[in-house]
């Protein structure tokens, strides 16, 4: 990566320490660690807030504390506070895992929102047919590079039991590729 | 009845000394320990306390500075822990717990082999108001200020740090500098405080406070000033309880600090209890 490249980083929601005492807008403004001496949020700021809040539709959360919020406007402020720093590149952590189907949905469309804004988006994640499936370009890791491309060329059965090391099946519905774990599928079969 | 002169205390140098040391003690422990409690950093200044007395003795038997010779120790002891809590199958509490034990023990054992020194090193366990010098006032004093300019000038690296430790090392914040600051400015206060209120009192200080004043805000800002006038109030009425009671001054503080956080360990449950039962309805 280029040095003095402003990255975007949001974390997973789980890892956050949701009982920490912070607003929102302390969340968002504690990145702009290059402020005045006084470490007021200056009006300026705050306006900077409500603008990444709303474009994020979440502008009215800014003086509730983190705690208080639903899943997705918690995924969508740590969003915000990457955002908010104006970055090169987004870098997301698995921003699909311990959140509920209805955040999952507004996670995507936010992402393809942004990204159809030409934001350069990189994010990891294991959710194969919720996430994976729809996102432009797809990179399989295990140790090395296995496979690069769109998911319909990535996600085959070969590429993806190298990658996981147990035996996948990919079918195809509407266009669109959808994993079959066959390991989930056994042990399902077994429990009945 | 007898008769009660609330200000009769105040007759006394010795005693305007130690509730002056006491009082900014308090507020600067208080401010530390909005961290020291976010942190999960509760341990560690127990026990540097701890380990600080033994360079106190140490520094008593050899006839060293005080200053000087707990402070090196404090900072050589806060490197062995570091250093012993790198080995990921020990962990940090265990490698505080090792290090700190065996500080504390090395000065118990200085002071019965050479124990001359005895009466000033239980001063440190236990604190002196009635030992407290004019330096030890400008001590506290100018660590209480540096104290403050650090998280007053460092408040959002502080914040971040301590919040998103990961995410604030992606953004250009350097982390272990952060982390070295707050634990140089933990043992400067213990080092500067312990001849007053004690290895005990200290560790009570950097802990209970803020921990009452995290259950009456969810807001950074606001408790980093709640934690600090709860430590400076309870000092202040608990040095003066302490004469009157003829009570130890560290006890004595320490209690009422517990009992603030008992009072409003009670208070916040009613509140919740109230908001879920509230909820209950929905």
């Amino acid at each position: 990566m280029q040095p003095g490249l402003t990255i975007g980083y949001v974390p997973q929601v789980e890892t956050v320490d949701w009982y920490f005492p912070v607003t929102v807008e302390e969340v968002i403004v504690m990145t702009r660690t290059n402020s005045k001496w006084w470490p007021r949020i200056t009006p300026a700021e705050r306006i900077e807030v409500r603008e990444v809040l709303e474009k994020l539709g979440i502008a009215d959360v800014a003086n509730r504390h983190i705690r208080e919020l639903s899943g997705g406007q918690q995924q969508r402020v740590f969003l915000a506070r990457a955002m908010f720093r104006q970055p090169d590149i987004l870098i997301m952590d698995e921003p699909t895992a311990g959140v509920d189907v209805r955040t999952r949905h507004e996670v995507l469309h936010l992402l393809a929102d942004l990204h159809a804004d030409g934001l350069t988006i990189l994010l990891t994640t294991h959710d194969l047919n919720g996430l994976a499936a729809h996102l432009p370009r797809l990179v399989c890791f295990n140790k090395t590079v296995l496979a690069d491309g769109t998911p319909r060329e990535v996600l085959t059965s070969a590429v993806l039991e190298a990658t996981y090391g147990a035996p996948m099946e990919v079918l195809e519905h509407g266009g669109m590729p959808i994993v079959i774990d066959h390991g989930r599928v056994a042990m399902r079969g077994e429990g009945k | 009845m007898l008769a009660f002169d609330i200000f009769e205390p105040y007759g006394f140098q010795f005693f305007r000394n130690g509730l002056v040391v006491a009082t900014i003690a308090g507020a600067l422990c208080g401010l530390l320990g909005v961290f020291v409690i976010l942190r999960g950093m509760s341990y560690i200044g127990h026990g540097l306390s701890h380990a600080v007395f033994g360079g106190a003795a140490a520094s008593a038997v050899m006839k060293i500075n005080y200053f000087l010779g707990a402070g090196i120790w404090g900072i050589i002891s806060g490197l062995l822990i570091a250093r012993v809590a790198r080995r990921r199958v020990i962990g940090a509490d265990a490698a505080i717990g090792v290090v700190t034990t065996a500080s504390f023990a090395l000065g118990l054992a200085l002071m019965n082999r050479y124990g001359q020194a005895s009466k000033s090193i239980e001063a440190v366990l236990f604190g002196s108001v009635l030992g407290v010098k004019v330096v030890d006032i400008y001590a506290v004093a100018l660590v209480a200020l540096v104290g403050l300019a650090v998280v007053v000038l460092g408040y959002r690296k502080l914040l971040f740090s301590t919040f998103d430790r990961d995410v604030a090392q992606v953004s250009n914040v350097r982390v272990s500098l952060v982390e070295a600051v707050l634990l140089g400015m933990i043992s400067l206060t213990i080092l500067v405080t312990m001849r007053v209120i004690g290895t005990l009192l200290i560790s009570a200080l950097l802990v209970i406070p803020a921990a009452s004043a995290r259950m009456t805000t969810n807001s950074f800002s606001r408790l980093l000033w709640i934690s600090p006038v709860i430590g400076a109030v309870t000092c202040f009425i608990g040095m003066n309880l302490s004469y009157h009671l003829d009570t130890s001054a560290s006890a004595t503080i320490i209690l009422l600090d517990a009992l603030v956080f008992v009072v409003v360990y009670a208070i916040a449950g009613t509140r919740n209890r109230a908001k879920m039962a509230s909820l209950g309805h929905l």
